[in-house]
C-alpha cells in the first residue's frame, strides 16, 4: 500500500514541479503547444523514475532500481538534444540567439529535469518512511502531506538556487541618444557600427532607439563583453518588440558594441513597437548568461585591478 | 580558409579607387546611381552596404 501511495505522490508533484517551472519562462521557449507537451512528457518519465528508486530499493526490487538508474543516465543525453534543436532554429530567426544562449537554454533543460527527479524522489520517500507510523497513529494521509511539503521545499529551494539573474540587476539600463557622425551610428558617444545607404540612416534616426547598459562593478562590466550575453540582448530585445528587419536587410540587425574606456554597452534597434518603455523593461530582464558570468573580483589579481 | 566576412561586391563612383582582385566592381555615374545599385544589391545579396567615405561603396556579408 505504501508502495503505491509513495509512487502516486511521487508522481504528481514532480510533474507539478515541472508544470511550474514550464510556466515561469520569459525565453519565449518551449514553443507551444509541442514543444510544451514534449517537456512535460519528459518531466512525468523524470518524475516516473525519481518516484519509484527508493521504494524499489527497500522492497529489494533490485531490478527495477538497476532499470531505473539507467534511464537516469538517459537524461544526460538531454542537453545534446535540446541544444541540437536550438541551433537546427537558428537558421528560422531574423536575429540569432548565438550559442552562449542555446548553451544556458540546454543547461536550464537539462538542471530542471534533474529538479524535477529530486522533487518526485524527496515525496516518495518521505510517504513511504512515513506511511506505517502514519497509519498506525490512524492519520495515514499524514504521509502523503508530508511528501507533498518535501517536494514543495524541494521546489523553492530549487528554484531559488537556479533562479537568473536579470542583466537590470547588475547594469543600470537607459536610453541613449542615437545620431550618426557621416555614416556612423553612434549611441550617445558609444561607436555601433557604420552604415552606407541614406536610407538605412534615415530610418535608424526616425525609428532607431538606442539604449545603453553601464555596468555596476567588475564583475558585470565582464559579463557586458562577453559576446554571447551581447548576442542575447540583441536576441531577445528583436524577439519582444520586433524588429523591422527582413533577412535581406542586415544592415538593421541589432547589435550591441562595447564603449571599450568604460567598459558600457549600447544597442542599436528599429523594433516595431515604438515605445521605448517596453524595450527597457525587455533588455533589462534579459536573464545573465551562465557562462558569460564572470567573477573576476572573486580573484586577487581581479580585486587588485579594480578601479 | 575562408573568412567570415567578406566584400561581395564593390560600387564605385570613380575606378581608379580600385583595383579590384577578387569582388564585382560596378562604376557608377552619379550618388543617386551609386546608391540605387548598391541598394538593388544589397537585397539581392543579403549583404551590408559601406560607406568608405572616398567615393567607393562596398557590399559585405557579415
Amino acid at each position: 500500500m505504501e508502495f503505491w501511495a509513495a509512487v502516486v505522490t511521487g508522481v504528481v508533484l514532480g510533474t507539478l514541479a515541472r508544470l511550474a517551472m514550464l510556466r515561469t519562462d520569459y525565453r519565449q521557449y518551449p514553443s507551444y503547444p509541442h514543444g510544451f507537451a514534449s517537456h512535460l512528457a519528459l518531466g512525468v518519465v523524470a518524475a516516473f523514475t525519481g518516484a519509484v528508486v527508493v521504494p524499489a530499493l527497500v522492497e529489494k526490487e533490485l531490478t527495477a532500481a538497476t532499470f531505473l538508474l539507467l534511464v537516469a543516465q538517459q537524461f544526460r543525453e538531454v542537453r545534446d538534444l535540446e541544444r541540437k534543436t536550438l541551433e537546427r532554429m537558428e537558421e528560422t530567426e531574423l536575429v540569432r540567439r548565438g550559442a552562449g544562449y542555446i548553451e544556458d537554454i540546454a543547461k536550464v533543460f537539462e538542471a530542471r529535469n534533474y529538479l524535477t527527479i529530486f522533487a518526485a524522489l524527496v515525496a516518495s520517500t518521505l510517504t513511504y518512511l512515513l506511511w506505517r507510523p502514519a497509519a498506525a497513529a490512524g492519520v495515514a494521509l499524514v504521509a502523503p502531506l508530508a511528501g507533498v511539503a518535501g517536494a514543495v521545499a524541494v521546489i523553492a529551494v530549487g528554484r531559488r538556487g537556479l533562479d537568473r539573474l536579470p542583466l537590470g540587476a547588475i547594469c543600470r539600463v537607459r536610453l541613449g541618444r542615437l545620431c550618426f557622425r557621416d555614416t556612423l551610428l553612434f549611441v550617445d558617444d558609444i561607436q555601433i557600427e557604420e552604415i552606407g545607404l541614406v536610407e538605412a540612416r534615415r530610418d535608424y534616426e526616425r525609428h532607431g532607439i538606442g539604449i545603453v547598459l553601464e555596468p555596476k562593478d567588475d564583475n558585470a562590466r565582464a559579463t557586458l563583453a562577453n559576446l554571447g550575453q551581447r548576442q542575447a540582448i540583441a536576441h531577445d530585445a528583436a524577439a519582444i518588440l520586433g524588429v523591422r528587419k527582413d533577412r535581406d536587410t542586415p544592415e538593421y540587425t541589432p547589435i550591441v558594441r562595447l564603449d571599450l574606456d568604460t567598459g558600457r554597452a549600447a544597442l542599436a534597434i528599429i523594433p516595431i513597437e515604438p515605445d521605448p518603455g517596453p524595450l527597457l523593461q525587455a533588455v533589462s530582464r534579459v536573464p545573465v548568461i551562465e557562462g558569460a558570468r564572470s567573477r573576476p573580483l572573486s580573484t586577487r589579481a581581479g580585486r587588485r585591478a579594480a578601479d | 580558409m575562408s573568412p567570415k566576412e567578406r566584400i561581395l561586391a564593390i560600387v564605385t563612383l570613380t575606378p581608379d579607387k580600385v583595383m579590384s582582385g577578387g569582388a564585382p566592381t560596378f562604376v557608377a555615374a552619379s550618388r543617386e546611381e551609386r546608391e540605387r545599385i548598391a541598394t538593388y544589391l544589397s537585397r539581392i545579396l543579403s549583404a551590408q552596404v559601406h560607406d568608405l567615405e572616398n567615393g567607393v561603396y562596398i557590399l559585405v556579408r557579415h
